[in-house]
């Protein structure tokens, strides 16, 4: 079979169409995030997750240092339990705890990590119980209600009938 | 005229049938015709190499209007740094395979057609089987398999073309911060749920357009007439067809 100028055209077509593959896993998707290195699982326990989704980033100090692989809900806590992974360069104190963190006033949803004092690190299939869950807005501003609610009530309590309690206003 | 209906039940299912088995045919035909590569490059050069202008500069113009569209609207509520994450999800999920398919349609599917409906026009065809070569084998097939080859390879670099028009538009036209575009893009974009996709519904189109193309021709009428009316049911039915896949896919794929 002999080489022809044909071979030469489509053998750049292809390549060219290999150049853009490359280019939409490189730089468009996360390809180069998306580490082959090694990871261990952690489980977070979380009262409520909010809109935190799988591959959120799991972040320390702002550095991204793991994703969230699976969010389940535990039907014998009712807990939402949220499956991460974590580089294994970045051993974390066993009694670390996390959080989720929203990126900016509408962003996205994140964990934050807080590292502990202790001195054993955590193993593969650990589990944090120390959390805090996501902020909700509406209950945040329901909260918020229900407070100025009560005081205005206790404050007409007060100037009407009972003698006002210290540090009622 | 209940007899007139019943006939055309009838016939459209005929057709279906045959229809899928020369498509079950032309798959079959994959190794036969992997032998003779020789065959298959010089098509995908014909189909490939050729429509490889229109769909660049289809891309690049595409991805200008979605950068200059969707900072309009992204710039109402003040998030215009997602820029990326818009041109590159659209683009790569659904606006690269389909356009890219729809242009395949329009510059490669018609020229099939109208040469296979010459050849056949020509009683080139005929004449083959005379000599007991199967033209399914030596005419469609390789052209078949180059057209499935091809597709995927334009709709890549549509979308990456594409991408590239959205960033001159976008970061060096209107001054989206390029880090934002860029690490937005990268965060919000999955490899295999996005890209990898992607790619399988251009490969589908590939078959499907290809397939439509070549079946039009070879059952055109061996008339001018019939060669011009089989160009033209290769361009709808080609982009019907594409349509549909792409909802279809897109309902299995991302939900």
């Amino acid at each position: 079979m002999k080489k022809t100028a044909l071979d030469f055209w489509v053998g750049l077509f292809v390549l060219l169409g290999a150049a853009a593959l490359l280019f939409l896993a490189l730089k468009a998707g996360n390809m180069s995030s998306l580490s082959f290195q090694s990871t261990y699982t952690v489980k977070l326990d979380f009262d409520n997750v909010g809109s935190l989704k799988p591959r959120a980033p799991v972040k320390s100090a702002g550095v991204t240092v793991g994703r969230v692989t699976q969010i389940s809900f535990n039907p014998q806590s009712y807990q939402a339990v949220v499956t991460i992974a974590i580089d294994s360069q970045y051993p974390f104190p066993k009694d670390s705890s996390a959080q989720i963190l929203t990126a900016g006033l509408l962003g996205e949803q994140y964990i934050g990590l807080l590292p502990g004092a202790d001195t054993d690190m955590l193993k593969n299939g650990d589990s944090i119980t120390m959390t805090q869950s996501a902020v909700v807005l509406e209950n945040l501003i329901g909260q918020f209600l229900y407070n100025k609610a009560a005081d205005s009530g206790a404050s007409k309590g007060a100037a009407t009938s009972t003698p006002p309690a210290p540090g009622a206003k | 005229m209940i007899a007139a209906l019943g006939r055309w039940v009838l016939n459209g299912i005929g057709r279906t049938g045959y229809a899928t088995r020369m498509f079950v045919r032309l798959t079959m035909m994959l190794f036969a015709t992997l032998r003779r590569p020789q065959l298959v490059i010089k098509q995908i050069l014909f189909v490939g190499n050729y429509s490889l202008l229109i769909i660049a500069v289809s891309g690049l113009f595409v991805g200008f209007v979605l950068g200059l569209q969707g900072y309009y609207t992204l710039n109402r509520y003040g998030s215009e740094q997602a820029l990326g994450l818009l041109v590159a999800l659209s683009l790569v999920r659904e606006l690269g395979p389909v356009v890219a398919a729809l242009l395949y349609a329009g510059r490669a599917g018609t020229s099939l057609t109208a040469e296979i409906g010459l050849m056949k026009a020509g009683e080139q065809l005929t004449a083959m089987e005379m000599m007991a070569v199967d033209p399914v084998r030596y005419v469609l097939a390789p052209r078949f398999w180059a057209g499935v080859i091809a597709m995927p390879v334009l709709a890549a670099i549509f979308s990456a073309v594409g991408i590239l028009g959205g960033y001159v538009v976008g970061v060096l036209l209107i001054g989206v911060d390029a880090g934002a575009f860029w690490s937005q893009m990268q965060g919000g974009v999955d490899v295999w749920q996005d890209v990898g996709n992607g790619v399988i519904k251009s490969i589908v189109f590939g078959f499907a357009v290809t397939f439509v193309a070549l079946y039009q021709g070879y059952e055109a009428k061996a008339t001018p007439e019939g060669v011009a009316g089989a160009t033209t049911r290769t361009v709808v039915f080609a982009s019907l067809a594409v349509l549909a896949l792409d909802f279809l896919l897109t309902a299995l794929m991302f939900n």
